[in-house]
């Protein structure tokens, strides 16, 4: 497991290398589908201990994008993406989707965006045109009935009951209720958990066909190459902040230049060591030793895009503070 | 499907200006909603068959004149159908709406334009469709299989409208009410349940109302089911057996304003406590 060989890594000085602080805003005059400003979102756990689920989040989407987001479980993706579709009030920051606020949206704003929830929720004892057929009637300018059934490719269970449908084909379904009333954005909240291979092709299909319409997308994921095929740009949330942002090829890259040297030394214990310069780094262990000899256990690694994601969600040492202990079955869910 | 669809909007170049209007939206949640109903088994038998069962135990355990000229088949009857009303307009649909918390059905539904207005008015609708149906049923069985004399003048029926109507209306709107108490689905039919049957008991649907103590009936009569039953009995039963009613009255007129505060406090409730994310959601 690539995470349990990070433990031991400052990996904090290879994101600050590379990194810096993330810019995820648009010019103040870009044509933007979502623009946030300073959002933050706390709960209540219980008689005085709060969370903060969203920490000050600045984020912009543009008219036409495909936005990745990524981040661990807990790490407020979900707050965050709630607050936009106008389930979850703000505690503070300024959001704007689509021209509304989206906790004081009308029923109008709701017909130009599209909801995939994470969780399937359709009514078992219906068929998959009916439940079709009933969510176009709730939109001014729905797609025809067939038209949704064929793009998400279950033209062969139009008459099935939605209870005996499989995981992947009610999750078509739930993909199929999204986007049938033409959003001009999309949000996709894990929407190919339980997919088999086929239909993710189908669905990546689906969702460049969005694109060339110009829909806008917020896709929450955690299949990092589903990110890097689909995504123009991917946001990276940990801990309630926007880590990293960035296109994929670059998110992937910059990292990538760094590497962790890792080696056992003279008292016998297992070192490693982040750097941007390895081979230097490697002379200078090769220097150190006495009779000239190999560094025992040397091992150099480039870092790989999901080293580079782990890496960037991973709570860095000086963070931890006493009081962060809701926190740390997250950070341990990121390594699952 | 809606009649005002059409339109040219594909995403982002355009904004549409049209909306679905809240009646269309209304009509199709009542269909989808009925559809859905009759389509689970276990509710349909539930709300349908167990109202009779209960006739034709109580009609063939408790035999004979309860007081003028009346047979226990036909007391029973008005009681029956007033908890009728109220298992399907309170107790089913509160359950149900709980469960549509719990598993996000609502969360999707809110997630759409549908106006809030529709979803409530289709619940309303599926409401009706149900409790006339069921009723239509039990008066069957009770007037074929059980010899019960149905009324003949237009008064007993129009009485017998209102009541129904009044009663399911208060009965939906706190049934919508009490969905937001039960903390999730599992525990929906716990809480719900257990006060219904207890009205049932007080209430004159499994006794003769003048024959419980009268505290029990002070009780009863603070709820809406005591009234139900009060007048249906006025529909379903002779003015001979007035001797053995409270006051010796139908009290039709008590039971229209007590049903009405009824509903306008299931009203108020509902609109304050009316959650579409279940509570685990900050």
């Amino acid at each position: 497991m690539p995470a349990a060989r990070l433990e031991d890594v400052d990996t904090t000085a290879v994101i600050a290398n590379h990194v810096g602080t993330p810019d995820a805003t648009l010019p103040a005059d870009a044509d933007c589908a979502v623009r946030v400003r300073g959002l933050t979102k706390t709960y209540h756990v219980s008689r005085g201990e709060n969370r903060v689920a969203v920490d000050g989040v600045d984020l912009d989407v543009a008219r036409g994008e495909i936005l990745g987001l990524l981040g661990p479980n807990g790490a407020g993706k979900s707050t965050l993406t709630e607050v936009l579709e106008g389930y979850r009030r703000r505690d503070s920051g300024q959001v704007d989707v689509l021209g509304h606020d989206p906790w004081r949206a009308p029923g109008s704003w709701r017909a130009r965006t599209g909801i995939v929830l994470q969780e399937t929720s359709e009514a078992p004892d219906l068929t998959v045109t009916e439940v079709v057929r009933h969510f176009t009637t709730l939109y001014p300018c729905p797609r025809p009935v067939a038209e949704v059934i064929d793009m998400v490719g279950l033209e062969s269970k139009r008459k099935a009951r939605v209870a005996s449908l499989s995981g992947g084909q009610r999750r078509r379904l739930d993909v199929g209720l999204g986007i049938l009333g033409r959003p001009e954005l999309l949000f996709l909240d894990e929407p190919t958990t339980g997919f088999d291979p086929a239909a993710r092709r189908q669905f990546w299909d689906l969702v460049e066909r969005l694109r060339a319409e110009g829909t806008t997308i917020l896709l929450t994921t955690h299949y990092l190459d589903e990110a890097e095929r689909l995504a123009d740009r991917l946001a990276v949330i940990a801990r309630g902040r926007l880590v990293a942002s960035a296109r994929p090829d670059e998110l992937g890259r910059e990292l990538r230049t760094g590497a962790v040297v890792r080696w056992t030394d003279s008292g016998g214990r297992t070192r490693s060591e982040a750097t941007d310069h390895p081979t230097a780094l490697v002379a200078s262990l090769a220097g150190q030793r006495p009779d000239g000899g190999e560094v025992p256990d040397l091992e150099v690694r480039r870092m790989s895009l999901e080293d580079v994601y782990l890496a960037l969600v991973e709570a860095p040492r000086d963070e931890v503070l006493p009081g962060d202990e809701p926190m740390t079955g997250e950070r341990a869910g990121a390594r699952r | 499907m809606s009649a005002t669809t059409g339109g040219t909007t594909t995403g982002g170049t355009t904004t549409s200006s049209r909306t679905v209007s809240t009646v269309s939206v209304a009509l199709s949640r009542t269909r989808v909603e009925t559809r859905q109903f009759f389509r689970q088994r276990e509710s349909v038998i539930f709300s349908f068959l167990f109202p009779i069962i209960m006739m034709a135990i109580f009609g063939s355990v408790f035999t004979g004149d309860i007081g003028g000229g009346v047979t226990f088949p036909q007391y029973f009857l008005a009681g029956i159908a007033a908890s009728g009303v109220m298992l399907t307009s309170f107790q089913t649909l509160a359950i149900e709406i709980a469960m549509e918390r719990d598993n996000g059905t609502l969360k999707r539904l809110r997630g759409t334009p549908m106006p809030a207005t529709a979803f409530f008015l289709g619940k309303i609708g599926q409401v009706l469709v149900t409790t006339v149906a069921q009723l239509t049923l039990l008066l069957l069985a009770a007037a074929l299989l059980f010899d019960v004399p149905m009324p003949t003048d237009a008064a007993s029926w129009g009485t017998f409208t209102w009541v129904v109507l009044l009663g399911s209306a208060a009965g939906t709107t706190l049934g919508i009410a009490v969905s937001s108490v039960p903390p999730n689905a599992r525990s929906a039919s716990a809480v719900v349940t257990p006060p219904l049957i207890v009205l049932q008991f007080i209430s004159g649907v499994f006794f003769v109302f003048s024959d419980l103590p009268e505290w029990m009936r002070a009780v009863a009569s603070l709820f809406p089911l005591k009234w139900m039953a009060q007048g249906m009995r006025s529909v379903f039963l002779p003015d001979s057996y007035l001797v053995a009613e409270p006051g010796g009255s139908w009290q039709t007129t008590e039971t229209a304003v007590i049903l009405a505060v009824w509903l306008v406090a299931g009203l108020v409730l509902a609109r304050l406590t009316f959650r579409w994310l279940p509570k685990r959601h900050g």
